[in-house]
């Protein structure tokens, strides 16, 4: 073949080398895509990231769910983190309180931040937390243990065939 | 283009060895070069296996520990992988694609060169981290965050060996889709190309689409774990999880990368020992696109357990039962082709036939992994890997295997010892039976794959299937053996080393002088 590369074939190469690049940017684009299709969806029991407000609504009182509270401490880190009451039963539409206990074991201040998770994940988007310690940081003393408030309801258009939905908080240190 | 007229071109190969095979530009000794370090490559990575397979010859641990385990499993599939399948098959494209579309060199003859060579340094960095502290990666080939990230030292070097190889591969791709789309010979129209073109062009796409998702996706693993993103990492607002969507929207297109080749491979010689022309070539065409497009869309039936919701369970599950439509349309086709055929049974058409038989029950156990609420019972168990060493041994490696045999006399000019090679392929194909179906009974009786250690009910299948595992291992070296025997001489082999050959490549003397088609062929 000729010294010369075709410009035919030159134009053909600078596009494929385009596709090359814009798929390794698509790889970071299904970063933000996977968040808003979870969010959007509901899928894998993502929950609205922020306080909601609490809207009026019926209480059934005809229906019980249980709510089962767990607590899961990241990579080991020097917490006690538990739950209060391990479940309730709780009408769908009513507004109920209740708390995790958290200790610092270490011997120096720390900031800990709970991510939370909701399972089945069909649930997930008719569990409401008007407000949450999950939604801010938590700064800890060395040695310092105290109950953090969590605020939630079940809407009542939870589908029929749920009876029971898992709150799930990990406690991650993120003072590192 | 222009036809050549440069004196140069018409010289033989340089006659200095540094020359010839360092700065090689020649197609064809690119394709040698490829396939060599392919074949270096698939002993290594086989070495690994055998390791594996002598642990495992028994319950408890005797041979290795369970670190130094776990790093083989992980070596052995990213050697495999990169290191010798997707190489075997770029050095069969160097080598035979010019010569098929009746190009005189590959479009980019210097970029190919470049290609080939950050290969053995993609390989010998991955090589490199068994001898740091730590270990090689042991976390899988899959590379799962958060566990590849307590991977030691090593965990950065399989990053860059990832981007290397990964970067070694679409410089290849391009390379071949523009020598496909650009240089064909006058009056070779795309539905004219033989399918190994076909097949390869399709691949090259798939490639050069999938392979930069798998870059990004272990830069973010960088990333995460020395510039603090937290793309993986829950406490900072990531998910674990959505690695593995990003991994297996690569991964799922890489496993047809690693066969859609193999079905042109297979398409040009069971045509050939039948004696008439392939059934369905436009059809076969059409169901490797479908094949090619569907791959996109089915990635998550890797990862069914991990919770997904109903609804996805069923679009993964029916969408990747989808892939045995044209997939069937392949297998029927080839068997439409024998049909009737004055068949013979020379090795190439042995490997193609083991082949056609042995992917088609990896595609059966294939589609019972695909039953979404079966899978939770199948999921990383020994069915597992019956199943994907049904596809990619006694697929890949077999239609690599028959390739090789098939091309062997056009690439040396000799014909290869017919006596050896079938001796190879028999005790090939029986090991590799007995090697790899027990693992279906292990795997359906609960056995989980990458542990060094198993209960004492899978012992039984566990022995047969290690000493399977040995025999195929020690046939290989028959291959070896027959591939230098060739090389070093033999009967001499006729421009058209099959009386049922078709195609460009027959038409030029055996060896291929290193100069082909510098004044394109004109096709009818």
């Amino acid at each position: 073949m000729s010294k010369q590369t075709s410009s035919s074939t030159k134009r053909l190469i600078a596009k494929l080398g385009l596709v090359a690049v814009g798929m390794f940017g698509f790889g970071y684009l299904l970063v933000p895509l996977y968040d808003v299709f979870c969010q959007v969806t509901g899928l894998g029991g993502y929950v609205n990231k922020g306080p909601v407000e609490a809207r009026e609504m019926v209480v059934d009182e005809d229906r019980l769910v249980t709510v089962e509270f767990v607590a899961n401490v990241a990579n080991y880190a020097g917490w006690d983190f538990k739950p209060t009451v391990a479940r309730m039963r709780v009408h769908p539409g009513e507004l109920y309180t209740t708390t995790y206990y958290a200790k610092n074991l270490a011997n120096e201040a720390v900031v800990g931040r709970a991510n939370y998770n909701v399972a089945p994940g069909q649930a997930a988007r008719y569990f409401v937390k008007p407000s949450c310690f999950c939604f801010t940081e938590q700064p800890f003393a060395a040695g310092e243990g105290r109950e953090m408030p969590v605020t939630f309801y079940v809407d009542p258009d939870l589908p029929k065939h749920i009876n029971t939905v898992s709150l799930s908080y990990t406690f991650f240190d993120i003072s590192g | 283009m222009t036809v050549a007229t440069h004196a140069e071109h018409h010289d033989g190969p340089p006659s200095s060895f540094f020359k010839r095979w360092f700065l090689s530009t020649n197609h064809k000794d690119i394709g040698s070069l490829y396939l060599l370090w392919a074949l270096l490559m698939f002993f290594v990575g086989g070495t690994m296996a055998m390791i594996i397979r002598a642990e495992l010859f028994q319950p408890g641990l005797q041979v290795v520990d369970p670190h130094f385990f776990n790093q083989m499993t992980t070596m052995h599939a990213l050697v495999m992988i990169f290191g010798a399948v997707m190489p075997a098959f770029t050095g069969l494209a160097n080598w035979m694609i010019p010569l098929q579309v009746g190009a005189p060199d590959m479009a980019l003859p210097r970029l190919n060169n470049f290609s080939f060579w950050l290969l053995p340094a993609g390989s010998l960095i991955l090589l490199s981290t068994m001898f740091m502290p730590g270990g090689a990666p042991a976390s899988g080939w899959t590379m799962y965050p958060p566990l590849v990230l307590q991977t030691g030292m090593a965990f950065p070097f399989m990053v860059f060996a990832v981007h290397i190889l990964g970067i070694s591969s679409i410089l290849g791709a391009i390379n071949i889709i523009a020598t496909v789309l650009n240089m064909r010979a006058p009056g070779m129209t795309l539905m004219k190309m033989p399918l190994f073109v076909w097949t390869w062009l399709i691949t090259a796409f798939l490639l050069i689409a999938t392979l930069p998702v798998l870059s990004g996706a272990v830069t973010m693993l960088l990333t995460d774990q020395f510039f603090g993103t937290t793309f993986f990492y829950a406490g900072g607002g990531g998910d674990p999880v959505m690695y593995q969507h990003i991994f297996w929207f690569f991964g799922h297109p890489e496993v047809y990368i690693l066969i859609l080749p193999a079905f042109g491979i297979v398409s040009t010689i069971i045509p050939t020992f039948s004696r008439k022309p392939l059934f369905g070539y436009s059809s076969m065409v059409y169901a490797t696109a479908s094949i090619a497009f569907l791959s996109f869309i089915v990635w998550a039936h890797h990862m069914f357990t991990v919770g997904m919701p109903l609804s996805g369970e069923l679009f993964f599950m029916y969408a990747t039962m989808l892939i045995s439509v044209p997939t069937g349309v392949k297998v029927f086709n080839w068997v439409a082709t024998m049909w009737k055929g004055s068949l013979t049974f020379e090795t190439p058409m042995l490997f193609a036939l083991a082949f056609v038989v042995l992917f088609t029950i990896g595609g059966f156990s294939g589609l019972m992994l695909a039953i979404a609420p079966a899978d939770f019972q199948y999921h990383d168990t020994y069915f597992v890997v019956a199943h994907f060493h049904y596809v990619l041994v006694t697929g890949a490696v077999f239609s690599i295997m028959a390739a090789v045999y098939y091309w062997l006399p056009k690439w040396t000019g000799h014909m290869y010892n017919e006596r050896l090679a079938k001796l190879h392929f028999w005790l090939s194909v029986i090991s590799v039976n007995v090697l790899f179906f027990p693992q279906h009974f292990l795997g359906l009786a609960g056995m989980p794959r990458r542990i060094p250690d198993y209960s004492l009910q899978f012992a039984e299948w566990n022995m047969i299937s290690s000493i399977g595992g040995f025999v195929y291992g020690a046939s290989q070296l028959l291959f070896l053996a027959g591939v230098i025997i060739c090389i070093r001489g033999g009967k001499k082999a006729p421009s058209k080393a099959w009386d049922g050959a078709k195609g460009l490549e027959w038409e030029v003397p055996s060896p291929a002088p290193f100069h082909t088609f510098d004044t394109p062929p004109l096709v009818k």
